[in-house]
């Protein structure tokens, strides 16, 4: 552009030449800025990362004999296993099969129990919970803030909590699995309850309905099949903590699993592991198809 | 006007019925899914014992552990509270490291643009799922009875059961790239390492960064529980607290994981959004 202007090719090429000069600096500024950050970025990740080996007693000679060991310990729990006499291998790795079976089948049933209370729990908590469902803020406040509560707190502290009052056994596992599935099923629901159309809701309160009646016939019916999908993967990963729950005494195949790891019966240890992961990949499955049978393709990603 | 209204509704009733009044195969599909449904809550309910009295007794005495609970008080443990705090955070912050960095490497071998060996590819995503079935906590266990009591175990623990999903979820990332850049530096003659470095890395790089950062955060949460069964942090602090009935302490603890738990998700919050 600037060489077309007639009286000053020369003027204009010295402002390109200028222009050039400065864009360099430009850019060289930006890189530096850029390095310098970086660097800032990498020291303040390697000072995190000496302070927490400093602080958790972490040290590489400590891996380098840890993980061996580790590893031996993990190698150690395997049955040996031979062709020859494979039907007598297997009944002696899993001589407990039954008695685990149906230890398996309470950690599955608190799961469920402990999901159907929970998403009860959360789905009366979720409509107070929810900005366009709630005039009054306070109310909204106290929703959310109990919601949080019940989220943050571990379920195995509330585990320990509930052994305490009510005793060793399922029944305590079940209520842990409640009220933390209550914390994190609400805040869902309560974001599904914000993301509906608002249009059903004017219509239900034109026709004279009230509050209930408004969540009723307006929000409920548009955010069923997300409900649904949130529960089924709640179920999933409730089933994957009762499993740790047995730990705390609070039932279910953990509590074998803690006394087999405690006592070094190395072959039920992976015998039991087995049996977890199987059981936990066949409820993946079977929630994911009745996932997509509920809500179709088109949900699945949001999910 | 209503008569007439309500004798079109009638005669439209009886002349498409199917609109009206679903058929009765469905329904009785949906009502006895309903109660076989209804059948299992009462069966896990059975089976857990959960009788109204027993819920009573046991609300009455959660009522007693709540008093006791209040107010909460740190006793002359503050201090140590703190530093198990500081290696709760310690043992997440290694154990997301750790895992992150051995993830990557396995993350590539498990995408399937990268290893396109359908069989590798399908044994190693097997692979990385059947690991998700097992707690955290069951990973400590282990770890404590391999290596010791203390935070090392919790790290180890962390980080293994943190590599198979983090493996799995860094692979789907690089699957998802765009393959333009890709052609484009095999194009202009870049090999196979050239790729990675050029064309798929400075793709996935954010999205990896956002789900080490949220399992960052997810240890967090996690790793103040482990010490339960012997690795170290405030979750041993807090076991041993409920162990001998200092429910105060127990309860300023509670209250500790709390605000720990915020903090660490508000400043993780805005780190992902200036990254993403």
């Amino acid at each position: 552009m600037s060489v077309l202007t007639p009286a000053g090719g020369l003027r204009a090429s010295t402002t390109q030449q200028e222009r050039l000069l400065s864009f360099e600096g430009r850019y060289r500024r930006e890189q530096s800025t850029r390095l310098f950050w970086t660097l800032g970025y990498a020291l303040l990740f390697f000072a995190a990362l000496l302070a927490s080996i400093n602080a958790s007693d972490f040290s590489l000679p400590g891996l380098v004999k840890g993980l061996p060991m580790a590893w031996n310990y993990i190698a150690g729990t395997l049955p040996k296993l031979s062709i020859a006499t494979f039907g007598a291998d297997m009944a002696d790795w899993y001589w407990g099969l039954n008695y685990w079976l149906r230890l398996l089948l309470e950690t599955i049933l608190m799961g469920f129990a402990g999901t159907v209370l929970g998403g009860l729990l959360a789905l009366a908590l979720c409509f107070p919970a929810s900005r366009n469902l709630v005039a009054n803020g306070s109310v909204y406040f106290i929703a959310r803030r109990t919601l949080e509560f019940c989220r943050t707190v571990p379920e195995l502290v509330f585990a320990l909590i509930f052994v305490f009052a009510f005793g060793l056994g399922p029944f305590a596992g079940v209520l842990a699995i409640a009220v933390h599935t209550a914390g994190s099923l609400g805040k869902l629901f309560a974001e599904v309850n914000e993301n509906v159309d608002p249009r059903p809701i004017e219509g239900v309160r034109a026709a004279g309905g009230n509050w209930p009646m408004v969540m009723r016939l307006a929000v409920v019916p548009q955010a069923l099949p997300n409900y649904a999908s949130y529960l089924l993967l709640r179920f999933e990963i409730n089933v994957r903590g009762a499993s740790a729950l047995g730990i705390v005494g609070a039932g279910g195949i953990g509590q074998d699993l803690y006394v087999a790891i405690r006592q070094f019966e190395y072959t039920d240890i992976s015998a039991i592991m087995l049996l977890l992961i199987a059981t936990t990949s066949v409820i993946d499955i079977l929630c994911e198809f009745i996932r997509h049978r509920l809500i179709g393709h088109d949900l699945t990603g949001s999910a | 006007m209503t008569v007439a209204l309500h004798a079109d509704i009638a005669r439209l009733k009886r002349s498409n019925p199917e609109i009206f009044a679903r058929p009765l195969l469905a329904r009785l599909r949906d009502w006895s899914l309903w109660l076989v449904f209804l059948g299992l809550v009462a069966f896990a309910l059975w089976w857990i014992d959960a009788s109204p009295m027993r819920i009573f007794n046991g609300l009455s005495k959660l009522g007693m552990l709540v008093g006791l609970m209040i107010p909460p008080w740190p006793g002359d443990g503050f201090w140590d509270y703190c530093r198990a705090m500081l290696e709760t955070i310690a043992m997440a912050f290694l154990g997301t490291v750790i895992a992150a960095v051995i993830a990557v490497p396995l993350g590539f071998l498990g995408a399937k643009n990268i290893v396109p060996n359908w069989l590798f590819h399908f044994t190693l995503r097997r692979f990385f799922d059947a690991f998700r079935g097992i707690d955290g906590l069951v990973w400590a266990l282990i770890f404590v009875s391999a290596v010791g009591l203390g935070p090392f175990a919790g790290v180890l623990a962390i980080a293994v059961g943190d590599v198979m999903v983090l493996g799995k979820l860094f692979a789907e990332a690089i699957e998802n790239v765009d393959k333009k850049p890709v052609d484009g530096v095999r194009a202009s003659g870049g090999g196979g390492l050239h790729v990675v470095r050029l064309g798929v890395l400075p793709q996935v790089f954010p999205v990896m960064m956002s789900h080490v950062l949220y399992f960052f955060e997810s240890n967090v949460r996690s790793a103040t529980i482990l010490g339960i069964v012997g690795a170290g942090g405030i979750g041993l602090q807090l076991s041993d607290r409920i162990r001998i009935n200092n429910w105060q302490q127990a309860a300023f603890i509670i209250l500790m994981i709390l605000v720990t738990v915020a903090i660490i998700d508000a400043i993780s919050r805005r780190i992902r959004a200036r990254l993403v």
